[in-house]
C-alpha cells in the first residue's frame, strides 16, 4: 500500500471525495508516523489520538453523505500557541503548566468548521520567542534535514519549529504557525517547506497567546504552495472578537495559482545584499530572479533605505509589547504557582521559575525600554522608525512594484546548541534580518524553497506583497516552485 | 546607555521576576549587548515623523455597549492553581 502520509492536501482532498481512502485511514497513518518519529524529532508536545480518530470518523460520515467542508478529513498539527478547547495549550512554557483552555481559537475553530482533523499540538519556542526552537520548555525540535553524510542534529528554525519539522517529516498534512518577526518563514526555509505570513489583520488573533500584539499573525506551513493557499483560505476570516481583524472577504487563494506573471513588476531591494551573506544565498537569489524573468515578469532594482533599522526597532517594539502581554502570568489565574512569603514574592518566584531564559531577557528589555525616562529614547524612537520602514514599502508599491523578491534567511539550518548563537543573543536575532521588515510594515510574506545548498540543506526565497495581496504571492511563489521543485528529507528517524 | 547590576535588579523588580545575584550579573551583560545593538536607531532622522500606532489603515471597530458574554465563572477559574467558590485565592494582602 502506498504511504498515505505522502499525499499533499490537494491530493488527499481528491481521494477522500472520490472515496478511494477514508479520513480514518489517513488519520491513522499520520498517528502511526508521529508515534514512530516523535521520540527522535520531538515535533509534537501532545498527540490527541482519540480526538483525531473521533474527528476523522465524523468526517467520513459527512463524506459518505457527499457533504463536507474544504478540509474535510485532512489531518493537521496545531502550534501550541493556539488555544484548543480541553487540549494542552501552554505556548511551550513552564508557566502555563497544565493549562487546558475552555475555548477554541478562531483560527483553529475555522479549520474544524471546514472539516479538518486535529492530530495534536506542535512544539515551538517558548511564547514564540526564538529562532531555533531551543527555548521550548519541552526541549528542542530536531530538523528532519541533515547535511549530507553527517548525523549532526540541526535546528528546524523557530519559533514555529515543530510545525515546520512535522510538515517536512510527513507527520501532518499541514500545520498552523505564527509569525512575529519571521517565525513562519524562517523555519519553512530551514525545512524545505512553504510558509506564509499573511497581512496583519487577515487572520484573527483571538485565542492565540499574545507575544507582540502589533506584529503577531497566524499563517500556515505546508508542503507546497497550493496546500498553503488551501490552508490560508480556511484559517483567514473576519472576526468580531479581534478588533484588528480586517473587514475584507477572504479570496479564493488557490485560484491565483497558475496565473501568468506577464506584465508583473518584481522589485529586488539592494539593501538586502548584506555583508557576510554566503555566496550560495546570493546565487539562489539570482536564480530566483532568472526564474521570474523567464516567466515574463519585469525585474526592477529598488531601494528600501531603512531596512537595516528594522531589526533593532523590532527588538524594542516586540519586547515592549511582550513585557505587557506576559504580565498576566502571575500564578493567580492559570498555570504554575510557586508559593512565596507574600503576594509579590509569589509573583516573583512564579515568574522566575515559569519563564525560560530568553523570555526573561525579553520581558526585562521591554520593561526597561518602557520605564520612566527611557520611553522617548527607545520606544517612541522605534515606532517612528517603524513609520519610515512602512513608508519605504509604500513608495515602492506606489511606483508600480507588485512583489519583492529576497532571500528568506541569511543561512541554512545551523546546529543544535550552536555555541556562537548561545553566547550572543544578537547573533541569534540576526536570523530574522530578511523577514522582520515585513512584520514591522504589516505586509504579507511567503517563504518558498529555492533549492539545496552544497551540503544538501534547503534554502528558501521570500516574496513580499502589497497589503492583502496574498494572491500575488501564491501566484509568484508557484512559479518559483515549478522551477525549483519540491524537497523532501531522506528518512533517517 | 549601559545598565549596571543595580538597574538590572530594579527592572527585575518592576517585571516581577526574582533574580539571583549571579543571574543579575549575566543579564546585565546580555541586556547591554541588546541595548548596544538597538543604539543605532538614534542615528535615524525622525524629524516630523509620526510614531506608528497601527500598521493597517483602518477605523477603530466599535460595537454597542451591551453585555454579550458572561455567566462563565466556573470556566474562568477552572485553570487557576487555587480557588474557592469561584474566587481566585491569593496570599493575604491586607493585615
Amino acid at each position: 500500500m502506498t504511504d498515505l502520509t505522502r499525499l499533499t492536501i490537494a491530493q488527499a482532498r481528491e481521494k477522500l471525495r472520490a472515496k478511494e481512502i477514508t479520513a480514518v485511514e489517513l488519520t491513522d497513518s499520520y498517528l502511526a508516523a508521529i508515534d514512530a518519529a516523535n521520540p527522535a524529532l520531538n515535533a509534537y508536545v501532545a498527540v490527541t489520538h482519540d480526538k483525531a480518530r473521533d474527528m476523522a470518523r465524523a468526517s467520513d460520515a459527512r463524506l459518505a453523505e457527499g457533504q463536507g467542508g474544504a478540509l474535510e478529513g485532512i489531518p493537521l498539527g496545531i502550534k501550541d500557541l493556539f488555544a484548543t478547547e480541553g487540549v494542552h495549550t501552554q505556548a511551550c512554557s513552564h508557566v502555563l503548566d497544565g493549562f487546558k483552555p475552555r475555548y477554541e481559537s478562531t483560527v483553529s475553530a475555522n479549520l474544524w468548521a471546514d472539516g479538518a482533523v486535529m492530530l495534536g499540538k506542535l512544539n515551538m519556542d517558548e511564547f514564540a520567542m526564538g529562532s531555533s526552537n531551543e527555548t521550548s520548555y519541552y526541549g528542542p525540535v530536531i530538523n528532519p534535514w541533515r547535511a549530507e553524510s553527517s548525523n549532526r542534529q540541526l535546528v528546524p528554525g523557530g519559533s514555529s519549529g515543530g510545525s515546520a519539522a512535522a510538515v517536512s517529516a510527513f507527520l501532518c498534512s499541514g500545520a498552523t504557525a505564527t509569525d512575529t518577526g519571521g517565525s513562519i518563514r524562517q523555519p519553512a526555509a530551514f525545512t524545505g517547506t512553504v510558509g506564509i505570513k499573511p497581512t496583519y489583520g487577515r487572520c484573527s488573533r483571538w485565542g492565540i497567546a499574545a507575544f507582540a500584539s502589533s506584529l503577531d499573525q497566524a499563517g500556515p506551513i505546508a508542503r507546497d504552495v497550493r496546500d498553503a493557499a488551501i490552508l490560508l483560505k480556511s484559517m483567514a476570516s473576519v472576526d468580531k472578537k479581534d478588533t484588528t481583524s480586517v473587514d475584507r472577504p477572504v479570496p479564493d487563494y488557490e485560484a491565483a495559482i497558475g496565473r501568468s506573471l506577464k506584465g508583473m513588476k518584481i522589485g529586488i531591494p539592494r539593501e538586502y545584499r548584506v555583508d557576510g551573506t554566503p555566496q550560495e544565498i546570493e546565487d539562489l537569489w539570482r536564480k530566483g530572479i532568472d526564474w521570474l524573468r523567464e516567466a515574463g515578469a519585469e525585474i526592477v532594482d529598488i531601494s528600501l533605505p531603512h531596512t537595516k533599522y528594522a531589526l533593532p526597532a523590532y527588538y524594542i517594539v516586540a519586547p515592549a509589547e511582550a513585557s505587557s502581554n506576559l504580565a498576566r502570568y502571575d500564578g493567580v489565574r492559570y498555570g504554575l504557582r510557586v508559593p512565596g512569603k507574600d503576594i509579590v514574592d509569589m509573583y516573583e518566584k512564579t515568574r522566575a521559575a515559569g519563564f525560560g531564559r530568553e523570555v526573561k531577557r525579553r520581558v526585562m528589555i521591554g520593561t526597561y525600554v518602557l520605564s520612566a525616562g527611557y520611553y522617548d529614547a527607545y520606544y517612541l524612537q522605534a515606532q517612528k522608525v517603524r513609520t519610515l520602514i512602512k513608508k519605504d514599502f509604500e513608495d515602492v508599491f506606489a511606483a508600480g512594484v507588485d512583489a519583492i523578491l529576497t532571500p528568506a534567511t541569511p543561512s541554512a539550518a545551523f546546529g543544535i546548541a550552536d555555541e556562537e548563537m548561545n553566547a550572543d543573543p544578537v547573533k541569534m536575532y540576526l536570523n530574522d534580518i530578511f523577514t522582520v521588515t515585513v512584520n514591522m510594515a504589516g505586509l504579507p510574506g511567503i517563504a518558498v524553497p529555492g533549492g539545496l545548498d552544497a551540503n544538501g540543506l534547503p534554502l528558501g526565497l521570500q516574496l513580499i506583497g502589497r497589503p492583502f495581496d496574498e494572491e500575488t504571492l501564491f501566484q509568484t511563489a508557484h512559479v518559483i516552485e515549478q522551477a525549483a521543485g519540491t524537497f523532501q528529507p531522506p528518512k533517517w528517524w | 546607555m549601559s545598565v549596571d547590576l543595580h538597574t538590572v535588579k530594579r527592572v527585575a523588580r518592576l517585571a516581577r521576576i526574582a533574580v539571583s545575584e549571579e543571574e543579575a550579573g549575566r543579564m546585565a551583560g546580555e541586556l547591554n549587548a541588546i541595548l548596544g545593538f538597538v543604539e543605532q536607531l538614534s542615528e535615524v532622522d525622525v524629524t516630523d515623523v509620526e510614531p506608528m500606532t497601527s500598521v493597517t489603515l483602518m477605523e477603530m471597530k466599535k460595537r454597542q455597549d451591551v453585555v454579550t458574554d458572561g455567566a462563565k465563572a466556573s470556566d474562568i477559574v477552572a485553570n487557576a492553581p487555587a480557588t474557592e467558590e469561584n474566587f481566585f485565592l491569593v496570599p493575604k494582602v491586607v493585615e
